[in-house]
């Protein structure tokens, strides 16, 4: 298969103006009879169904929690980049995109992420404009900072809320048009599976989690925003309920799988505790502005941190990366406190763990301003620890966090199956090998905001007629998430679903997490299969499949998350290259950096589903007109 | 540790519900209240027997979704949210009795389960500044002062959890509502449409059955996000000043 | 207005200027029985005097006692709506909350107990105008136009005295959180203000239940001797 981006031609600072002025309109009469479906209500799927109902399309949005507002977005801490300059550094567009670029390592398209660029600074307008409090100067005037990894304060920030509001911003737009009646979110309902007629996708098939009933959705397109896949590695940053199946689902329909392998690991989490923990917590990236990074010289150290002095103390990133010290990317970061524990120097019960300390800065700063600027982090460590930042260094370790991977989208955001768009960490687009941080949220709102709802229109535009839910393609979807339901239930065995994901996120995290190799990779794949089989032949699920059903739905995730993994580790195999969050151990320099290789795999990998289960890889190359390749340093 | 759990269990929205006893052992201090229920349900799971169910997503206190009465307290003893309620709070041995938020406005859905959905029906009659998506003005056009900044993020870090309701003898949601009503109504961007929104708000709010206020206080005492009893004097007045001016759009768009 | 009154808000803020208007008059009342603490006078008691004034206020401009029954029909009207108005949004609220009361946090004494010391207040306040009012609950000797005497021989009775201290007691209780309360219902309480407007509700219904109890207990301890 060619895998036609379908980027427009020109310059690439007119690209997206190009392709705007040239897309295909539904005027405004013909557009209630239009009807789109969004699964996910994050900050994509809020923006893009706020968005195209405000067009006056009729807008179906999915979410399987309680409430639209509770998406996953909702936990994002540390802030949004835009190209605004506000504080006049000589910020611009092209910086944003050169840095994207660049943290990407080289494996992201260039025409996105210039759009996305582009783009940015429009987003905090339209965030300003619904009534999203971001912080501002005593002047009154938004409030700017740096933030992991760029040398220029472009990041926007609401406290360490930034998510939360942005997403009550896209999720109050969200409501204005339910109460327009244009817009209708159906939550605790999950979708099962997307449905194809005649090559394009018509509708989806969702499972309402209150009463179990199977329902059939028709749409002239379905947007699929369902966010990450963090949760295989069982401890994430991710929410409880964040899962695959929605992309997965689509996968196994026909839309490509780009690059499952690059994941992030975020370095400064706070480390796991024990066997019971059942989610690992961020601690925002901002910290690194003030706190230093290190770990005690000595292995067998035993005293207080607070007693260490100065010469005891190993700052490893200070050391090894002098321009950007504590503030390197996170790919970066993360596998540095890896191997610093991997060397015996990590610090807390398990050694899996490194100091983050405040004590310069409060000393330089004050107390006083780092409570201002990290107050409510620092409550939330002291909440969940019972250890006082102000007093004792932080401990931090680094938890999967962010996948770059997602369902192949041209420049569209259509996925390989007409009809079927991907937006927000959903799809693989602009991260390339490893996401700068503040840049998701950017993303997510580019696309929801102001691209999907301009090419779902562009898309629909050319399709004529409707389609019933009386369709064969309907009945036949149905059925088979029916039967899926029933045998899930049926398998009639003695173990719940959680010990399974236990099982699987070890594997992952072990084999196919901060760093990799061909042969783990393999074993993995062969220990996924295993874990696959014994999963469905002893699982246990209580309950009945017509009622609230925690364990269908937590089972029904993980069947598609022990997919995926293999898929995970597939790509991480073929991959011959350390790129980003994929460090690959066969492929490093001799001070134990990354080694690109750009001769190979300047490319993005988009695999098929096939019948036999084999998936087939397809490669997009990638070009790099306005950056040219080069080796990231952060030295 | 261990404790003795009496968790409500109600098949669904129009059965009958009863507390049913559970004994825990072996629980890590550290573990957090849902960790502790997760536990919980999977020994039950190993023995076959019926689990519970309880709503958590994000587990770090941001999502709103975990919604537990612990010992009669919505969310329990320390004002932060039911995730972020950790095991060494309790006594070793404690009887622990669990429920759902309770409210009328809030139906069980199943054991510690509970629709919110009205609360999402208050935002829509108006909780929201409207605007469509494209070109703004520059933010810097509108200023906020600080104090006025400060008000507003201390409102809007409202996470739509419901302890509110849950906690308050009336019943009432003044707590929430309030605090979307200070948060636009502060903003400059929320100013053509003040005088509509509080009672636009405040008609969805008695529409859903939400009980009144007799400023009893206890929505503040277990909000997790603390947010201030004063969000409720600001609705007053703005419903006051609202109601003064009659305007026609009001109520329409519900 | 029918909107008003029917939304819970509106409901509650007519409660408030409601007690809000009983409270001024009952401020004015107390200060206007301080007039008995003159004591008996020379056959002729200041707070008979009052009492007189009272009736003639206005005339000839006004008919008599205009003024008096202008009072009555606004507070009559006040405690109608603030009445109604709680039983309206208690039951309101029952249905809200459902069958699963809530239990108390931090709630105040004096803000759970609102209902009860309401109706005490009710009863006090019959009990009171039968007896001074319409003269009606005639144990003691009790003359019209005789506020002095009425006064000294009512507060001979140790019975009297302490339904007095009580529905006094009752008062101030449900002024404690009222006070506070009707500010708040009234958009009047603000961060700044809020120490002052709780601390103006306690000493408020403090001075007041003072004022009100220093007649009764005047009486009973011979502090006021027996009229002329
Ligand atoms: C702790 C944390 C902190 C972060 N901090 C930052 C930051 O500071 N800056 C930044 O830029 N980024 C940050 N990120 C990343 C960023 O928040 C996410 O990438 C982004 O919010 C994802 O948004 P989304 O809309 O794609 O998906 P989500 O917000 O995850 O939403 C997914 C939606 O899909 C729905 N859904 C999923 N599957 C189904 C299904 N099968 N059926 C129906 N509905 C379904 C869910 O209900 C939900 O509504 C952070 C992430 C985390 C986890
Ligand atoms: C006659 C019988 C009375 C009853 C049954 C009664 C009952 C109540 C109740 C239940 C409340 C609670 C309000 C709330 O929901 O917080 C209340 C409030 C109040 N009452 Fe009364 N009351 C009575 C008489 C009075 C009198 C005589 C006064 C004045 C002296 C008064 C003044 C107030 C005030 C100021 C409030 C506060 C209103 C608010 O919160 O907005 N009440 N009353
Ligand atoms: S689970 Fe999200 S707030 Fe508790």
């Amino acid at each position: 298969m060619i895998l036609d981006a379908k980027i427009p031609e020109g310059p690439i600072e007119e690209k997206w103006d190009a392709w705007l002025d040239a897309h295909r309109m539904i005027g405004p009469g013909n557009r209630p009879g239009r009807r789109v479906i969004v699964v996910g209500t994050g900050l994509a799927g809020a923006s893009a169904s706020a968005s195209l109902a405000a067009l006056g399309y009729r807008v179906d949005a999915f979410c399987f929690q309680d409430s639209a507002r509770r998406a996953h977005s909702i936990a994002a801490q540390g802030g949004i980049n835009a190209a605004k300059d506000y504080a006049s550094e000589g910020d611009s567009i092209r910086r944003l995109f050169v840095d994207t670029i660049k943290g990407g390592d080289f494996r992201a398209r260039e025409a996105n992420v210039w759009r996305l660029a582009q783009l940015s600074a429009n987003i905090i307008d339209q965030a300003v404009a619904q009534g999203v409090p971001f912080n501002r100067e005593y002047s009154g005037e938004l409030a700017t900072r740096s933030f992991g990894g760029v040398l220029v304060q472009r990041t926007f920030y609401a406290r360490g809320q930034t998510g939360q509001q942005l997403l009550l911003g896209a999720y109050s737009a969200l409501q204005a048009q339910v109460a327009a009646g244009r817009a209708h979110v159906h939550n605790r309902h999950e979708m099962l599976d997307v449905v194809i007629v005649d090559g394009r996708a018509r509708g989806i098939i969702a499972r309402n989690l209150v009463t179990g009933e199977i329902e059939r959705h028709v749409a002239d397109a379905v947007v699929l925003a369902s966010g990450g896949y963090s949760n295989v590695f069982y401890l994430s940053t991710n929410a409880m309920g964040s899962n695959v199946t929605a992309t997965w689902k689509a996968h196994k329909r026909g839309a490509l799988f780009a690059n499952p392998c690059f994941t992030q690991i975020h370095p400064t989490c706070i480390p796991q505790t024990g066997e019971y923990q059942s989610k690992l917590t961020l601690m925002s990236e901002s910290l690194r502005n003030d706190g230093r990074v290190w770990v005690p010289r000595d292995p067998n150290e035993t005293r207080d941190p607070n007693d260490i002095p100065e010469e005891d103390r190993y700052y490893f990133l200070e050391e090894r990366y002098p321009s950007f010290g504590n503030l390197v990317p996170r790919d970066i970061a993360s596998r540095a406190v890896k191997a610093v524990c991997d060397e015996g120097l990590g610090v807390g019960p398990v050694k899996r763990g490194v100091y983050l300390d405040f004590r310069d800065a409060i000393a330089r700063q004050g107390r006083e301003a780092i409570a201002a600027r990290y107050g409510n982090l620092f409550d939330m460590y002291r909440r969940i620890t019972a250890v006082d930042p102000y007093h004792e260094p932080m401990q931090i370790y680094p938890a999967p966090h962010y996948t770059m991977g997602g369902l192949w989208v041209d420049y569209e955001l259509q996925t390989t199956i007409p009809g079927l768009f991907a937006i927000g960490e959903a799809n693989f687009s602009d991260h390339g090998a490893n996401r700068l941080g503040a840049s998701a949220m950017m993303q997510c709102l580019a696309d929801g905001y102001f691209i999907v709802p301009r090419t779902v229109t562009n898309y629909m535009a050319t399709l004529d007629g409707s389609v019933s839910p009386d369709e064969p393609a309907f009945a036949q979807t149905e059925r088979e998430v029916v039967e899926r339901i029933e045998r899930l239930m049926g398998i009639g065995g003695r173990t719940a679903p959680q010990v399974f994901h236990r099982q699987l996120g070890q594997i992952m995290l072990d084999k196919c997490g901060m760093s990799r190799n061909a042969e783990g990779l393999q074993e993995a794949m062969r220990e996924i299969a295993a874990v696959r089989e014994a999963f469905w032949s002893d699982l246990f699920i209580d309950g009945r499949a017509d009622e609230l059903n925690p364990s269908l739905e937590y089972a029904g995730r993980l069947a598609d998350f022990l997919e995926l993994a293999e898929l995970m580790c597939l790509d991480a195999l073929r991959r011959e290259e350390s790129c980003g969050g994929h460090f690959r151990e066969e492929h490093q320099t001799e001070d134990g950096e990354a080694l690109r290789d750009d001769e190979h795999f300047a490319k993005v990998t988009a695999w098929a589903h096939t019948e036999d289960g084999r998936p087939v890889p397809h490669d997009e190359p990638l070009v790099f007109n306005e950056v040219a390749l080069a080796t990231r340093s952060y030295k | 540790m261990r404790f003795t759990l009496e968790v409500w269990t109600q098949a669904s929205r129009d059965e009958e519900g009863h507390f049913e006893r559970y004994d825990v052992d072996g629980i890590d201090p550290d573990a957090s209240f849902l960790e502790m229920l997760d536990e919980l349900n999977a020994r039950l799971a190993a023995e076959g027997k019926r689990t519970i169910a309880f709503d958590s997503d994000c587990r770090e206190g941001i999502c709103g979704m975990c919604s537990l009465t612990i010992d009669g307290q919505p969310h329990g003893p320390n004002q932060v949210t039911t995730c972020q309620t950790f095991m060494r709070d309790f006594e070793d041995g404690a009887t622990i009795r669990v429920e759902p938020f309770r409210s009328g406005a809030f139906p069980v859905v199943r054991d510690l389960v509970t629709d919110r959905s009205a609360l999402d029906r208050i935002v829509q009659a108006g909780g929201y500044v409207t605007t469509k998506t494209g070109p703004k003005p520059d933010p810097n056009a509108a200023p906020v002062p600080p104090a006025v900044q400060q008000k507003v993020m201390d409102a809007a870090a409202c996470i739509g959890c419901g302890a509110c309701v849950a906690a308050c003898p009336n019943g009432a949601a003044m707590l929430f509502t309030g605090a979307k009503v200070t948060h636009f109504n502060l903003l400059p961007q929320g100013q053509p449409e003040r005088a509509s929104r509080a009672r636009s708000l405040v008609l969805a709010m008695d529409a859903e059955g939400f009980g009144g206020c007799t400023n009893y206080g206890e929505c503040a005492r277990v909000c997790p996000q603390e947010i201030p009893l004063d969000v409720i004097g600001m609705l007053n007045r703005e419903y006051r000043r609202g109601a003064r001016r009659e305007d026609d759009t009001v109520g329409t768009r519900t | 207005m029918r909107e008003f009154w029917s939304s819970s808000i509106g409901k509650k803020i007519a409660v408030g200027i409601s007690g809000a208007i009983l409270v001024a008059y009952l401020v004015l009342h107390m200060v206007g029985n301080l007039n008995a603490l003159y004591g008996a006078g020379d056959g002729d008691a200041r707070v008979d005097d009052y009492a007189h004034w009272l009736r003639e206020f206005g005339e000839p401009l006004l008919p008599h006692a205009f003024v008096l029954w202008v009072v009555r029909v606004v507070l009559l009207c006040a405690l109608v709506v603030h009445v109604t108005g709680i039983v309206q949004l208690r039951r309101r609220a029952a249905a809200a909350r459902g069958p699963h009361k809530a239990k108390p946090i931090g709630r105040s004494l004096a803000s759970r107990t609102m209902v009860v010391t309401g109706v005490l207040v009710l009863a006090f306040v019959v009990f009171h105008i039968l007896q001074f009012t319409t003269l009606t609950i005639d144990v003691t000797p009790l003359r019209e136009g005789a506020v002095y005497a009425n006064l000294y021989w009512a507060f001979q009775k140790w019975y009297f005295v302490l339904i007095y201290v009580l529905g006094v007691c009752a008062i101030a209780f449900h002024l404690r959180h009222g006070i506070w309360s009707a500010a708040q219902t009234l958009g009047y309480v603000r961060p700044n203000r809020d120490r002052a407007i709780r601390s103006a509700a306690t000493w408020g219904s403090i001075v007041i239940a003072a004022g009100f109890l220093s007649i009764p207990v005047c009486f009973w301890t011979g502090v006021l001797g027996a009229p002329a």
